[in-house]
């Protein structure tokens, strides 16, 4: 940025603002931004941060279970990538103005939300493979044009997250793979979880463009580079040879190629389910928040414990 | 302010020195109750894929930041939060779709 | 093999207690701690069973009376002090063993000279707890020192002599009680004075007799693995 602005009115750290923007610069902490950018990025970054932390849940609940020793070891490692993430995450929206307290607050009285895949439950060690491949490879689609984003530190904590998370999508596919060319109880343990997998990825994406009530916003403000459709068309194009090199049936009777379009067809999705978990109804909705409400109170002596050790120990206290 | 008090840590800048020869470049931030674990838990976040040889830890409220283009009313309410911090992560080459 | 089940079950044991912390952490920091001290051990426990035989028959094939760990390793998590003493006299244990198998030049040794590295952070990790919940608030004091006074009796049985571990077991005992001494002092916390082991069969972890926590343990640790006789994964 060039432009000068020291002794303008908000008009003209407005123009400064909106001239990086069109020049595809980043917006970095202390630069004047409108208040419903920053609200806009706070809600998203919190909202993916939360996800991060939820989403240790499903899968944590497979490692003490995990069937060998790499297996563990491999889940644990990407359980601990999701906490780390979160980290990463929770320090972006920092540097907005808002305390990583103030936001787990939120999270914990329901205030804000967390991505709605995260409220099924993982029911057989299938599972772990399904969400790798297909929860993760949605993640990953739309978060890679996120470390394009406008706003500096979440597009960099996205390259990193980008970069960390490429070992997730792997390890689920391969587990899928292992279990679909192994004995034919294990087959059907991976395409059961594919079934129950591929349409909650799918809604991973969001409402359709013309029902989603911050797309255009957003997209203006390049805090988004691409449509709801757009992202899932890609992952729905991106699965289909992929499913059919592992040996399993995605669940769509209408998915075919498209000549015309140069892209599959794929039926309806089922907003009304989408709706319902959204609003607190799916399977394990309740049983997510409470345990991570019930970790931040049981913890909340230990955290005490080491701020009055740091105060007694007269450490810099920021 | 929830950054302080009841048992909420203060929030720490981390810098990783990659490997020998290079300066320590901010690595991102983190919370922790004092000097000792800020570094304990850098070095479990932000070298745990063998990222770095050597870390430092600086309370976030103690970076002075220059901004010749700003002007501080426009920050209110937020200016008086010790949040808010430049640059954040390094970005590594070999991300593709950059 | 004696000595790789013992050590390796001890590893796999601790990491497996250690992985049932994911997603109940006290802070999100301390997920990423736990979880990497975790996979230290697991990674140790993998190489140590290797060199008994096949790790996954080993690890998920065996019955409980063929486990070789101490009791200590297998004892639930219970609260975060409970956890953090479980650490102390665990990681400070193996720290000590592990430099001195380092320094020999038994099957072990290169083992060990890597291996010393990740336990020493562990060491480290649980003594800056130690001296926080010691030396923090009334309630974490408290609690720490219920945590170590339980754990204080599943003690004595990490120096009974492991058949292939060339160690001088009590002058490794003695250096123990020192460096858990000075940590306690530090943290305003004292040695427990209770039993440092239980009353019948002395060192029975080590010979396959365990608690009744480690079952169930077991039972969940095995059961997808024993369900597919078999199955690769």
């Amino acid at each position: 940025m060039t432009t000068t602005a020291a002794d303008a009115g908000a008009g003209a750290y407005e123009a400064v603002f909106d001239a990086a923007l069109a020049a595809d610069e980043r917006i970095e902490p202390r630069d004047w931004m409108p208040d419903d950018y920053r609200a806009s990025l706070v809600r998203q970054i919190a909202q993916h941060a939360h996800s991060e932390i939820i989403g240790m849940q499903p899968e944590a609940n497979w490692i003490s279970r995990a069937p060998s020793l790499r297996r563990k070891a491999i889940l644990m490692a990407k359980v601990q990538d999701e906490a780390g993430h979160g980290l990463y995450l929770y320090s972006a929206a920092e540097t907005l103005g808002t305390s990583r307290d103030e936001l787990l607050d939120k999270l914990h009285s329901g205030r804000q939300k967390y991505s709605s895949i995260f409220n099924y439950p993982t029911l057989t060690w299938a599972d772990v493979g399904a969400i790798g491949w297909l929860v993760d490879g949605a993640a990953i689609t739309n978060q890679v044009p996120l470390c394009r984003c406008s706003y500096g530190p979440y597009a960099r904590a996205m390259v990193r997250i980008c970069k960390e998370e490429s070992f997730h999508q792997r390890q689920g596919y391969e587990l899928l793979l292992a279990l679909s060319r192994g004995t034919e109880a294990q087959h059907a343990m991976a395409q059961d979880a594919v079934d129950r997998w591929w349409w909650p990825s799918l809604m991973m994406f969001g409402p359709p463009d013309d029902a989603s009530a911050h797309s255009a916003q957003s997209m203006a403000w390049k805090i988004k580079r691409h449509s709801n459709d757009e992202l899932r068309q890609r992952f729905v194009d991106i699965c289909v040879p992929q499913a059919e090199s592992l040996g399993l049936t995605l669940p769509d009777p209408d998915l075919k190629w498209n000549e015309e379009r140069g892209h599959h067809d794929f039926g309806p999705i089922d907003w009304d389910e989408f709706g319902e978990v959204l609003r607190g109804n799916g399977p394990c909705n309740t049983q997510r928040i409470s345990q991570r409400r019930r970790a931040h109170e049981e913890g909340a002596w230990v955290r005490e414990a080491a701020a009055a050790y740091a105060a007694k120990h007269g450490e810099a206290r920021a | 302010m929830s950054g302080e008090g009841n048992g909420a840590w203060p929030l720490w800048e981390v810098f990783v020195r990659g490997r020998r020869g290079l300066a320590h470049t901010h690595a991102g931030s983190l919370h922790a109750p004092d000097a000792e674990m800020a570094l304990r838990n850098a070095r479990d976040l932000y070298t745990r894929r063998s990222e770095g040889v050597s870390l430092w830890v600086v309370p976030s409220a103690s970076i002075t930041a220059s901004s010749p283009d700003e002007k501080d009313p426009f920050f209110e309410p937020a200016a008086d939060k010790p949040y808010r911090h430049p640059t954040f992560y390094e970005i590594p080459e070999g991300v593709r779709h950059l | 093999m004696t000595a790789a089940l013992a050590l390796g079950d001890d590893a796999l044991v601790l990491s497996h207690r250690l992985g049932e912390w994911a997603g109940h952490a006290p802070v999100l920091e301390e997920e990423v701690a736990l979880a990497n001290i975790a996979l230290d051990l697991l990674g140790q426990a993998r190489v140590l069973l290797s060199l008994a035989g096949d790790e996954d028959e080993l690890a998920y094939l065996r019955e409980e009376r063929a486990f070789r760990n101490v009791q200590l390793v297998e004892q639930p998590n219970g609260d975060f002090a409970h956890t953090i003493a479980r650490q102390l006299y665990f990681s400070t244990y193996q720290e000590l063993l592990y430099e001195e198998l380092a320094r020999g030049d038994g099957p072990f040794a290169p083992l060990a000279a890597k291996a010393v590295k990740e336990v020493a952070y562990h060491r480290d990790h649980a003594e800056q707890w130690t001296l926080r919940l010691g030396d923090g608030t009334e309630e974490s004091h408290q609690r720490m020192r219920r945590a170590l006074d339980a754990l204080w009796r599943f003690t004595g049985e990490l120096f009974e002599p492991v058949e292939g571990c060339e160690v001088e077991w009590s002058a490794l005992h003695g250096a123990w009680l020192s460096r858990v001494t000075a940590v306690l002092t530090r943290a305003t916390l004292s040695l427990p004075e209770g039993p440092w082991r239980g009353a019948w069969a002395a060192g029975a972890g080590r010979q396959g007799i365990h608690t009744e926590p480690f079952g169930p343990m077991l039972a969940q640790m095995q059961h997808l693995h024993r369900s597919h006789p078999g199955a690769a994964w």
